[in-house]
């Protein structure tokens, strides 16, 4: 079977630049316009179709690929001022806000999680993995 | 009574290139990436919407396999003989289109089963998944 046996083949495509348009410029200052420009669709009409792909509205979808972004950071050990900065949030409070709405916690608590499971990570390494398998790799007797 | 799978290992012949190709191709994201004892590392991920299933990036020449068992392995995996499960995806259509974008290998385009759609493609090291919109 060859991708032009399913039906709109073309709006796919379109939709998954709009996605990947997303996904490459995250941290930029976009909005809708540049997004539904990158797909060749009046702005109604776009959402509509991202919606229908993805279940999420271009927004949600961008500000969820923000959130992700804003973890892996914290996860890397950055501050919670650089992070912010650096994936195009309008503030501290929207972007403190936000993160809390979609991960349950404050991002300063979040990264002072991550903090503490690197810390623990080497003291103790076998803390976070299930016994069988740090047996199969020789980890543990 | 067992009521979850939490954890399954997917075999891999470079655990950086899986790295690579689960997270920055199919979008997942990493639960746990951590250094361990004998240069070893966990490399766990998960599907963006089920973070309490993690998928164990397992290098093949890790395990405690003889040597001829890990060479006969890495060859049955860059052979694409192993099936290791299904991923479901809202639209099968914008992700096969996504997926191929960012160079992904379909062995099957999406095609209507009794099912639900189905595509079939391997990861980088030759593993092969389904990926299906359901009923």
């Amino acid at each position: 079977m060859t991708t032009e046996q399913y039906p709109k083949v073309y709006l796919y495509k379109r939709i998954v630049q709009a996605k990947l348009f997303i996904d490459n410029n995250y941290d930029k200052n976009i909005d809708l316009d540049n997004i539904s420009d990158e797909a060749y669709f009046s702005k109604f009409h776009f959402i509509r179709l991202f919606k229908s792909a993805y279940g999420k509205t271009p927004h949600q979808y961008l500000t969820t690929i923000r959130i992700d972004k804003a973890k892996q950071m914290f996860q890397s050990g950055n501050t919670v001022s650089f992070t912010c900065n650096s994936l195009g949030f309008e503030s501290l409070g929207s972007f403190s806000r936000l993160f809390k709405q979609y991960v349950g916690i404050s991002p300063s608590n979040y990264l002072g999680q991550q903090k503490e499971i690197k810390r623990q990570s080497k003291v103790l390494p076998l803390k976070f993995i299930p016994t069988c398998f740090a047996r199969n790799y020789g980890w543990s007797k | 009574m067992i009521t979850k799978l939490t954890h399954a290992p997917v075999l891999v012949l470079d655990q950086q290139s899986a790295y690579d190709f689960y997270v920055n191709k199919l979008g997942f994201r990493v639960k746990l990436d951590l250094p361990m004892p004998e240069d070893g590392r966990w490399l766990t991920v998960y599907p963006p919407d089920q973070p309490d299933f993690e998928i164990i990036l397992a290098p093949v020449s890790r395990s405690f396999h003889t040597k001829e068992t890990t060479e006969m392995l890495r060859k049955l995996i860059a052979e694409g003989t192993f099936g290791c499960g299904v991923f479901t995806c809202k639209d099968i259509f914008a992700t096969y289109e996504e997926l191929k974008a960012k160079g992904v290998e379909f062995s099957k385009a999406p095609t209507k089963e009794f099912y639900g759609t189905e595509a079939i493609f391997k990861d980088d090291s030759g593993n092969w998944f389904s990926l299906a919109q359901l009923l």
